[in-house]
């Protein structure tokens, strides 16, 4: 099925197109992350140009959290609060990155950045959760349950000014911390064309130290309203969404994502961590080599 | 005064006497127009004609034909990526002021059995004779390095053809050339230009254009996209949370 994308000025096949957003909408529907950091390489390596991929690939995101919100919202799972104010941060994360993109382009070296970050970030990310996943499978073997670790915000956070109560997180903190969390990830989200879950969730639990049952939920809340501003920060600065490739992934990502939902009722949470761990570490070295092996293009190509 | 009448006439008079002497081209393309749109996957051109003498009848004689197909031009800037500290960035650039989106070329022969060098690269016969005009003070050694990886770039990207041999004259009066034009073609107004050569010399030359363009909903979506970003962007919101809103819905019936 040859589809002529508009916007990206080439002919795909759409079930290719489809089958890709099937994929990352599986992974969020199991794992509760947006897929993005997969969508994104993938439509690269697939020929379409990356600032078309970077920007369709954010409203993919936004469609696979859309139905995750809902559900969580049902079960009281979202802090509206906190939600807000990192709202309120990823759109100024945003509007840096929006900046930060241009600049990066300008100078020519916004893919190095963009796969470095990938790097950096998929490495550590995916090792931390490789291990801790590694760790929790053992000590379920051995039947020895491993200490609960004591649900605390980091001291760095204590530390700064101006404390708000969030009473379904079950914090005390400064706003500061969540907005400039909510700013990291929308910078990220900007730049990479990803939700920024994966960020996000690990740091709610340990930087902010939030109360486990609202943390996948608000993360999602938050996710679901920065992609939406990345959407519309494209839409006005690089014009570089296709709505027709968008709409294809989204066909797949929607799908995707509630079949991964029911799968996940039923498969064992710790393994599935450790499954995501390493598909994130995959991605990761296959950015690594990709920066290191001398590329098939030595030549790039952008319009003054 | 005098001066200038007198080379006037010596010019008409150049041009009246080749003028008898070279033949006449009768260039088609055949679509004048290429439209984007979906089941686009790329298109055939075949560009024909005929080669006449003066009089209108066939010309009788072996001529060498050469066909170009060239895009607009654009101005560029080319990136070259260099191993610094282990991972591959783009280190060196260089801007370009008229590198043609598209350029194909067809012909009989090849182009150095044709012409020398010194004719192709006044009529740009051939990849490694196009006027890209590099911008900046670089030398000739530099030049040429990333003139060669823009024309190998857009070769693999199937926008840069060459093709010897590939035009057919039969009977002496009629060619043809097919050339290819992918998916990924730009949109603008192409020429197609046709040279009649003869022991080295461009004796005819004939063009005609060809509209390469997006139509009906293509062309609706990139003119949205580029002249409403607010409402292409609320309408990307729209779908993507419309979309993921109904799916939650239709899988709660299942």
């Amino acid at each position: 099925m040859d589809v002529y994308l508009p916007i990206a000025n080439l002919s795909v096949n759409g079930l290719i197109i489809v089958g890709l957003g099937a994929i990352t909408g599986l992974l969020s529907g199991i794992f509760g992350v947006g897929g993005g950091f997969l969508t994104t390489p993938l439509m690269i390596f697939y020929g379409i140009p990356p600032t078309v991929a970077a920007a369709s690939a954010a409203s993919q995101v936004t469609g696979a959290s859309v139905s995750g919100v809902f559900a969580h919202t049902r079960r009281g799972g979202v802090d509206y609060q906190m939600g807000a104010v990192m709202v309120a941060g990823g759109i100024i994360g945003t509007g840096i990155g929006a900046l930060l993109f241009n600049l990066l382009a300008q100078l020519g070296q916004i893919d190095t950045v963009i796969n470095i970050l990938y790097v950096v970030l998929l490495g550590s990310i995916g090792g931390l959760m490789a291990k801790e996943s590694i760790q929790s499978i053992r000590a379920e073997r051995s039947g020895v349950s491993m200490a609960a670790k004591k649900r605390r915000h980091h001291p760095m956070v204590a530390s700064l000014p101006m404390r708000w109560r969030f009473y379904r997180s079950g914090l005390y903190i400064s706003p500061l911390a969540p907005l400039l969390l909510g700013m990291g990830t929308g910078i990220l989200t900007m730049l990479m064309g990803i939700g920024g879950g994966f960020i996000l969730v690990p740091a709610m639990l340990y930087i902010l130290g939030m109360s486990a049952n609202v943390v996948v939920g608000t993360s999602l809340f938050q996710i679901l309203f920065v992609t939406m501003a990345t959407t519309m920060m494209h839409a006005l600065t690089t014009h570089a969404i296709d709505i027709v490739l968008a709409s294809l992934l989204l066909f797949g990502s929607v799908t995707g994502a509630q079949l991964g939902a029911q799968f996940a009722q039923k498969a064992s949470p710790v393994k599935l961590r450790l499954v995501l761990a390493i598909i994130v570490l995959v991605v990761a070295a296959r950015m690594a080599l990709g920066l290191g092996y001398r590329p098939d293009d030595i030549y790039t190509m952008a319009p003054l | 005064m005098r001066n200038l009448r007198a080379s006037l006439c010596a010019l008409m008079a150049l041009f009246l006497l080749t003028g008898a002497r070279d033949p006449i081209l009768v260039p088609e393309v055949s679509q004048h127009e290429v439209d984007l749109q979906q089941g686009f996957t790329g298109t055939e051109l075949l560009l024909f004609g005929a080669i006449l003498s003066p009089e209108g009848s066939r010309a009788a004689q072996d001529y060498d034909i050469v066909v170009v197909l060239k895009g607009p031009t654009q101005s560029i800037i080319l990136r070259e990526k260099q191993k610094v500290a282990g991972i591959w960035i783009n280190a060196a650039g260089t801007e370009f002021r008229s590198a043609p989106s598209y350029y194909a070329i067809a012909s009989t022969r090849p182009i150095s059995e044709i012409v020398d060098d010194k004719t192709a690269a006044i009529y740009e016969l051939g990849l490694q004779w196009l006027q890209l005009s590099p911008i900046g003070a670089i030398n000739p050694e530099e030049q040429s390095r990333f003139s060669a990886g823009l024309v190998e770039l857009n070769q693999k990207n199937g926008l840069y053809r060459e093709s010897e041999g590939s035009v057919k004259v039969s009977e002496q009066v009629l060619y043809q050339a097919r050339i290819d034009l992918p998916s990924s073609v730009p949109i603008g107004t192409y020429t197609a230009e046709t040279f009649a050569i003869s022991k080295g010399r461009v004796v005819a030359s004939a063009s005609s254009e060809v509209e390469v363009r997006k139509l009906g909903f293509e062309r609706a979506v990139a003119n949205f996209s580029d002249n409403y970003g607010f409402a292409y962007g609320l309408l990307a919101v729209f779908v993507s949370v419309g979309m993921g809103w109904l799916a939650g819905r239709l899988f709660a019936l299942i």
